[in-house]
């Protein structure tokens, strides 16, 4: 059977991991390629790094970074943060990464994913919408949420598909950070619209906020930036909370 | 030496990787007289059915032919397994190996294609030498849009809208469906009993 996943994301300055990494009882700073393969090794199904800077003088520092990281992790490995060309993500590619994550580069010219989808596959594709409610439903922004884009993200979401995409990264900006759960209505719509798995990603406070964006949400796999703090050990004690309510995981792992 | 053929479609590095990891030696070449020269031969594969097509090409499809009849083990993966089969509908006009018969084709409707993400194996034949001490329900990485039906050489299944192959196993013959490099520990196993052969 075909598990739900969890993925472990870091975020990542300058070469060095500054938040969302209370997993395992570490620094908040850290290094990438030690907190990426301590999670893989504490059960994460996959591990993104996003490069939350991503200004230009720093993308030879996230090649470096990237290249460590893939070097010693045997599960998926994706990078996502400042990517707006072929160039970028081959590059990224070349260094070790399985996919790349590209939103605001994604929705200026649309047709970079088909380009990448062709030269790289789609299933090395995930198109990331930070989506926000407004009285007509679910709005895409970018800029790491500072501009609305003026698309409807249901509608965004599905062509990103059609134009090649192979998943679905999708954060809610009403929750992210609220530590109020996911937001199950809006995974909902995207997951039932594409036929391309969702990564919900967005509020999550418990390991029963798992459960509901995987049972009501329709969810193939969530992000866990930070869970440390509402009490659980590791991703492996939030799998087998996850496995005894009847969702399929890869445990023990 | 272990050679990992290079067909200009996509990342050959973390197979590389793996086996480095492990302590093979390996080389990663598009060269027929390299790949005549191994001891065995591994063809990777992420994208298109259709970038097989460079192997005819180069003149690798011969020389993979008659390293497999001379008895070197050789090791498809993904595109790689699909490869070994007559063809896929993916690119109709391409043509696969044949080492079996049957085609890959896309996955029923009623699943999200493509197929991404940790599925259990069912195994089938516990003697296989490639899966020597995986367990059956052992978690492997797949991403994948067609699927190889179930063959007589079928050593284990997986669940997906129906029941198809995730490895196929036939004396030198050896074909995984989903990425053992990218499968944890279990994935590494899978590749340290093909380098053990």
């Amino acid at each position: 059977m075909l598990t739900k996943r969890i993925i472990a994301c870091l975020d990542v300055d300058a070469g060095r991991v500054v938040k969302g990494t209370q997993f395992l009882k570490l620094r908040d700073a850290g290094d990438p390629a030690e907190l990426a393969a301590a999670h893989s090794a504490a059960g994460a199904d996959e591990v993104v790094l996003l490069d939350i800077t991503a200004t230009h003088q720093k993308r030879a520092t996230l090649i470096a970074t990237v290249k460590r990281t893939a070097h010693e992790l045997f599960v998926p490995f994706t990078v996502g943060g400042g990517v707006r060309t072929l160039k970028d993500a081959g590059a990224i590619f070349d260094a070790g990464a399985d996919k790349i994550s590209i939103n605001s580069a994604a929705i200026a010219d649309p047709s970079l994913i088909t380009c990448i989808a062709q030269r790289f596959g789609s299933q090395a594709v995930i198109v990331a919408i930070d989506a926000k409610r407004n009285e007509n439903g679910f709005q895409a922004w970018t800029g790491g949420g500072r501009v609305a884009s003026g698309r409807e993200a249901v509608a965004w979401a599905k062509e990103a598909e059609d134009r090649g995409a192979g998943e679905i990264l999708l954060t809610s900006m009403d929750r992210d950070g609220t530590k109020e759960g996911f937001d199950c209505e809006l995974t909902r719509a995207i997951s039932r619209a594409a036929r391309i798995p969702v990564i919900a990603s967005g509020g999550a406070g418990s390991a029963e906020d798992f459960v509901h964006v995987f049972r009501e949400g329709a969810a193939d796999a969530a992000l866990a930036a930070s869970i440390f703090h509402f009490g659980l050990s590791s991703i492996s004690e939030l799998k087998r909370h996850l496995l005894v309510a009847g969702i399929p995981m890869r445990y023990p792992c | 030496m272990i050679a990992i053929v290079d067909y200009k479609a996509g990342n050959l590095a973390s197979v590389k990787k793996a086996f480095d990891h492990l302590g093979a030696e390996t080389v990663v070449t598009a060269s027929p007289d390299e790949v005549e020269r191994a001891e065995k031969i591994v063809l990777p594969g992420v994208g298109h059915f259709a970038a097989t097509k460079a192997l005819d090409e180069s003149g690798l499809r011969e020389t993979i032919l008659t390293c497999i009849e001379r008895g070197v083990p050789f090791l498809g993966i993904c595109v790689g397994m699909q490869w070994m089969l007559a063809s896929s509908e993916e690119a109709p006009d391409v043509h696969g190996l044949a080492l079996w018969p049957g085609e890959c084709s896309r996955f029923p409707s009623g699943v999200k294609s493509p197929h991404v993400g940790w599925n259990s194996l069912q195994i089938r034949d516990g003697l296989s030498r490639l899966l020597r001490g995986v367990g059956d329900g052992t978690f492997v990485y797949f991403t994948h849009s067609y699927r190889v039906p179930l063959l007589t050489s079928t050593v284990a299944a997986y669940e997906y809208g129906g029941e198809f192959s995730a490895v196929i196993e036939y004396e030198n013959m050896f074909g995984l469906q989903f990425h053992p490099e990218k499968s944890g520990s279990a994935g590494l196993s899978i590749l340290e009993n093909f380098f053990a052969l």
